[in-house]
C-alpha cells in the first residue's frame, strides 16, 4: 500500500484543565475519535477520524472539546484549492467515486436570500394574526378547470381527490434504510400532529407505521422496494420519484451495510444487499410511459388519492413540468440543486441541476403560459431553511414546500455531511441499535412540531404585515417580492422587480 | 414618469350606488349629490360614474367610449373598429365646459354591431360577447393612446380627472335617465393624471366602483391573465372587473357562487357548516378559485345587467352602508351620502364582512 496522503480536516481541542475523563466522548463517537490511555489517565483524539458533527461537544459534561477547521494550508493558490488537491489524494488512493452527503454546499447564489418581502404601510392595512383569523390552510391535487352547478345551485363538478395540509410544509422523501426507525417514526408522528404530510421515501414501509397512513406520502422510485398493493393503499398520496435535486440523473444508493434485518423486510431485498435504484425507471422512457404508471397507480388505488410527480430541478424543467401536468399528475414536486441526500456522487451533487428558486419561477410561469398552472399543485424543495424561504417560494407560484435537512436538523443533526458512512452520531442516517436508540421518537418529534408550528407563527406574522388573511392570496403573487443585487435576466425569470422600483 | 398601466398606485376612494329594481329612471343629478358628499374622500385626481339604461334607443349595440390622445391614433384605432364592427352611430361624447376640468382628451362613443362573419373567421367561433370583449383588450393593449373605458349594452361609464361632481357636471350627466348608478371618487397616493386610470372599470356589462387596495392583486391578475384576460391598468379594480366576467359569463357560475369565491368563507366556518354537502361545495369553491379570492381592504359596488351587488372583505377593512326605500336601494361609503339624496329610508344597515348586498331588477333570476 503507498503513503496515505490524507491530513486531517478537523483539530480536536481538549482542554486539559476542564476534562475529567469521564469518558463520555470515547462512548459516543462512532468515528472513534477519542481513545481513553489508561497508564497516563488522558483522553487522546485522532484528528483524522473527525467528521466534526458536535455530538461530543454537546454531550462533554464540562465543555472541555472544541473541534476547530485544521489549521494546516497548503500553499495559498486560488485553483488548486485544500479542497481540489485533496479529493485527487483520496480518488488516487481508493480508484473510487467521490461520495458525499447532504445538499451542495458550493457557494452559488442563495436567491432566498436576495429576495425582500413587502408590508402594509398606510393605503392598505396590516392584519394582527393574534387578532383576526390567518389561514395556512391549502389543499394539494388536481382541480378542474371550473365548477359547474345545476339551476338550483346544486354542485355537479365532482372534485378529484386533494390532500388538505393545515401548514404548507411538508417533510420530505427520507427512506427507511437511509434513516433510522427512530427518525422515521418521530417524522410520522410530528405529521399526524401538525396536520400535514411526510414521505416514505423510496424504502418502502415498515407495516408498524401503517397507522400514520393517512398522513404519509407514500413513494414509488426506480428501485421500486417495498412496492406492493397495499402500501400504495396506505398512503395518502403517491409520489413517483423520477428524481431527486442532490443527484439529477441518477438513483438512489443504500448501501448494504445498512441493510438489516428490518430494511430487508420493509424494502423486500436481502439483509446486507446494496440497494441500488437504476437511474431511470425501466417502464418510463417517455412522457407517454409516465402518463401510464401515473394511471396504473391510480387503478390500484381506486382513483382515491392523488398522484405527484417528483423531479430534480434541471434545466428544460419548465418543459418537462407541463408535460407531467398533460400527463395527469395530481402534482408536480420540484427539488433543487441543494436538496439533501443520504448519499450521492460529489461531482453530481455539486454541478449537477439549477436553483430552486429560478426552477419554480419558471414553472409556474410557464404553466400560467399555457393556462394549466391551476390543474395540478406545485410543491417545491431543496433547501427551504426557514419560513422566510416559505413564504417567498409562495410568492414565486409554489402551493407548498418540502423540507428534508431542515426537518433532520430539528431531530439533531448537525450538518456533518458523513451520512454514506452510515455511523451517524445523532441516530438519524444511521442503522446500528446502538446509535439509533440514541435518537427517542417520544422527545424528538416533539422538537418538529415546535419547528413547524413556529414557522406558522411567523408565516403568519409574514402574511399579516402584507395585509394578506389566507395563504392562497400569496400563491403566486410576485408583486409581494422585490430583489437585491441580482441582474436584469435573474429579475426577469424570477418575475420580479428590483428594491425601489 | 410612467402612467397609470406602467406602473400601480395605491388608492382610497368614496362610492355609492343606487339602483331601482322596477326598472324606474332617474336623473344623474341624485348620484352627483351623493358622491359629493363624500368630497374629501377623494383628491381631485378621479372620479367616474357607470349609468345602466341610458341608450334605449340604441339597447341592442355596443356602446364603446373612447379616449383618444390624438387624431392619428383615432384613425388607426378607427380603422380597427370598422373592420371588427358595424358601426350604427359614432360621436363625440358631449360635454359642458368646466373650469376644473383640464387636459381633456378626445372623447368619442360608437354604437357597434361585431361583424359576425370575422368573428367566425378569427380563432375558431366565439360568441359576440367574447368577441367584443377581446376586440376591447386588444386595442387597450396596442393601440397606444387609445383606451376603450366602458364597452356595455344600454349601459355607460363617464370618467376623468378631477372631483367626481365636476365630472359628472363635465359629462352633462344631468341630461341621462338610467335606472341604476354608480359612482366613485378616487384618492390616488400618486396619478400622472391620466382619465383611463379613473374608475368605473368596466368590461362589456360589468362596471367595478371600489374602495380599497387589495393585497392579492398579482395572485389575482396571473390567474384571470391565463384566461385571456389582459390587465392593462393595473388596478385593482380592473382585475376585480375580469374575475367577475370569467367567473359568470366564462364559467357560467350563479352570482351567489362568484361572491362565495371573491370573498370566501373562512375554513373554520365552513367545518362548522353542519351539511356535508354545503360543507363540500365550500370547499370545492375554495380549492378550486383559490387564486380568484380576493384579500385586503376592499369594498364594491358591482354593476351589471341584471342589478347590482355590493360587496365587503372578508373582515370588513373597509365601510360600506346600504338602505332601502320603496323600490330603490342605496349603498354608499358612508351613511351621510344616503341620506342626503333619500329622506327617511324604511332600513338603513351596515352590511357584515364578507355578506354581499344583492339587488336584482325584479324579473331576474339568480
Ligand atoms: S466528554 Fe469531555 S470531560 Fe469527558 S472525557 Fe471527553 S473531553 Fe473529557
Ligand atoms: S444526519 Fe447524521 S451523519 Fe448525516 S449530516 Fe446529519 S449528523 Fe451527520
Amino acid at each position: 500500500m503507498s503513503l496515505n496522503f490524507n491530513t486531517p480536516d478537523f483539530e480536536v481541542i481538549r482542554e486539559e484543565s476542564r476534562c475529567i475523563q469521564c469518558k463520555v466522548c470515547v462512548h459516543q463517537c462512532a468515528n472513534t475519535v477519542h481513545s481513553y490511555d489508561e497508564e497516563d489517565n488522558v483522553v487522546c483524539a485522532d484528528d483524522t477520524k473527525c467528521v466534526n458533527c458536535h455530538r461530543c461537544v454537546t454531550l462533554c459534561p464540562t465543555k472541555a472539546l472544541i473541534i476547530r477547521r485544521h489549521p494546516l494550508e497548503f500553499r495559498e493558490n486560488s485553483n488548486w484549492c485544500g479542497k481540489a488537491i485533496k479529493e485527487i489524494y483520496k480518488q488516487s488512493q481508493t480508484g473510487g467515486v467521490l461520495l458525499s452527503s447532504m445538499g451542495n454546499p458550493e457557494p452559488f447564489t442563495i436567491y432566498w436570500d436576495r429576495i425582500l418581502l413587502n408590508a402594509s404601510q398606510v393605503t392598505n392595512p396590516s392584519i394582527d394574526p393574534l387578532r383576526e383569523p390567518m389561514e395556512t390552510k391549502v389543499m394539494i391535487g388536481r382541480k378542474p378547470e371550473k365548477l359547474e352547478f345545476d339551476s338550483d345551485g346544486k354542485l355537479l363538478t365532482k372534485m378529484p381527490p386533494n390532500i388538505e395540509l393545515k401548514i404548507p410544509v411538508m417533510f420530505s422523501a427520507m427512506s427507511y434504510g437511509s434513516i433510522s426507525r427512530n427518525a422515521h417514526e418521530s417524522l410520522a408522528r410530528a405529521a399526524e400532529e401538525l396536520g400535514i404530510f411526510y414521505n416514505t421515501g423510496e424504502g418502502g414501509l415498515n407495516r408498524e407505521f401503517y397507522k400514520y397512513g393517512k398522513n404519509t406520502i407514500v413513494q414509488v422510485a426506480s428501485g421500486r422496494f417495498g412496492v406492493h398493493k397495499e402500501y400504495l393503499n396506505t398512503g395518502a398520496a403517491i409520489e413517483i420519484k423520477i428524481g431527486q435535486g442532490a443527484k439529477p440523473g441518477i438513483g438512489g444508493h443504500l448501501p448494504g451495510k445498512k441493510v438489516g434485518e428490518d430494511v430487508s423486510a420493509t424494502r423486500m431485498i436481502p439483509v446486507g444487499s446494496d440497494a441500488i435504484s437504476p437511474a431511470p425507471h425501466h417502464d418510463i422512457y417517455s412522457i407517454e410511459d409516465l402518463r401510464q404508471l401515473i394511471f396504473s397507480l391510480k387503478e390500484v388505488t381506486g382513483y382515491k388519492k392523488p398522484v405527484f410527480v417528483k423531479i430534480a430541478a434541471v434545466h428544460n424543467s419548465a418543459a418537462i413540468a407541463s408535460g407531467i401536468v398533460r400527463a395527469g399528475a395530481d402534482a408536480i414536486v420540484v427539488d433543487g440543486f441543494r436538496g439533501g441526500t443520504g448519499a450521492a456522487p460529489t461531482r453530481i451533487r455539486n454541478n449537477v441541476g439549477i436553483p430552486i428558486e429560478l426552477a419554480l419561477a419558471a414553472i409556474d410561469q410557464r404553466l400560467r403560459e399555457e393556462g394549466i398552472r391551476n390543474y395540478c399543485s406545485l410543491i417545491v424543495a431543496g433547501s427551504i431553511r426557514n419560513s422566510s424561504d416559505v413564504v417567498k417560494a409562495i410568492a414565486l407560484g409554489a402551493d407548498a414546500v418540502y423540507i428534508g435537512s431542515a426537518a433532520v436538523i430539528a431531530l439533531g443533526c448537525h450538518m456533518c455531511h458523513s451520512c454514506s458512512t452510515g455511523k451517524c452520531n445523532w441516530g438519524i442516517a444511521t442503522q446500528y441499535p446502538e446509535l439509533v436508540k440514541r435518537l427517542n421518537p417520544d422527545v424528538m418529534y416533539k422538537r418538529l412540531v415546535n419547528l413547524i408550528s413556529a414557522w406558522n407563527h411567523e408565516i403568519q406574522e409574514l402574511l399579516g404585515g402584507m395585509g394578506i388573511n389566507a395563504i392562497e392570496s400569496l400563491r403566486g403573487n410576485r408583486l409581494m417580492l422585490r430583489g437585491v443585487d441580482l441582474n436584469e435576466k435573474e429579475l426577469e425569470i424570477l418575475g420580479i422587480k428590483y428594491a425601489g422600483e | 414618469m410612467l402612467r397609470e398601466g406602467e406602473l400601480r398606485i395605491p388608492s382610497g376612494c368614496a362610492i355609492s350606488g343606487i339602483i331601482d329594481k322596477k326598472g324606474k329612471k332617474f336623473n344623474g343629478k341624485e348620484i352627483i349629490k351623493s358622491i359629493a358628499l363624500m368630497h374629501d374622500r377623494s383628491n381631485g385626481l378621479g372620479g367616474g360614474f357607470a349609468a345602466y339604461g341610458i341608450y334605449p334607443n340604441y339597447k341592442d349595440f355596443y356602446a364603446l367610449h373612447i379616449f383618444y390622445e390624438n387624431l392619428s391614433i383615432k384613425a388607426q384605432t378607427e380603422d380597427y373598429i370598422k373592420k371588427h364592427f358595424d358601426i350604427e352611430k359614432a360621436e363625440s361624447i358631449p360635454t359642458r365646459y368646466t373650469p376644473n376640468i383640464i387636459n381633456v382628451p378626445l372623447i368619442w362613443r360608437y354604437f357597434v354591431h361585431p361583424r359576425i362573419n370575422v368573428c367566425l373567421s378569427e380563432e375558431n367561433f366565439m360568441d359576440e360577447s367574447e368577441f367584443t370583449s377581446r376586440c376591447v383588450i386588444k386595442i387597450n393593449t396596442d393601440y397606444k393612446g387609445a383606451y376603450v373605458f366602458s364597452s356595455g349594452k344600454n349601459m355607460g361609464t363617464f370618467k376623468g380627472v378631477g372631483y367626481p361632481e365636476d365630472i359628472g357636471e363635465f359629462f352633462m350627466l344631468d341630461t341621462y335617465e338610467a335606472h341604476m348608478w354608480t359612482a366613485h371618487g378616487r384618492f390616488p397616493t400618486n396619478t400622472p393624471g391620466w382619465w383611463g386610470g379613473a374608475h368605473p372599470f368596466t368590461i362589456l356589462n360589468w362596471s367595478v366602483v371600489h374602495n380599497g387596495e387589495i393585497s392579492s392583486y398579482d395572485a389575482n391578475r396571473r390567474f384571470v391573465e391565463m384566461y385571456g384576460y389582459k390587465c392593462t391598468l393595473k388596478t385593482d379594480t380592473e382585475v376585480i372587473t375580469y374575475l367577475f366576467d370569467m367567473l359568470v359569463r366564462k364559467h357560467n357560475l350563479p352570482i351567489e357562487k362568484a361572491i362565495r369565491v371573491v370573498s370566501a368563507p373562512f375554513w373554520d366556518d365552513i367545518d362548522r357548516e353542519k351539511s356535508e354537502e354545503v360543507r363540500s361545495e365550500l370547499k370545492s369553491i375554495r380549492a378550486v378559485y383559490a387564486s380568484a379570492l380576493v384579500n385586503g381592504p376592499f369594498s364594491i359596488i358591482l354593476g351589471f345587467e341584471k342589478g347590482m351587488i355590493a360587496l365587503n372583505d372578508r373582515i370588513k377593512l373597509r365601510s360600506l352602508v346600504a338602505a332601502e326605500k320603496n323600490n330603490r336601494t342605496y349603498v354608499a361609503s358612508e351613511e351621510s351620502a344616503i341620506k342626503i339624496i333619500c329622506d327617511n329610508p324604511e332600513k338603513v344597515w351596515s352590511p357584515k364582512s364578507g355578506e354581499a348586498v344583492i339587488v336584482l331588477m325584479e324579473g331576474e333570476q339568480e
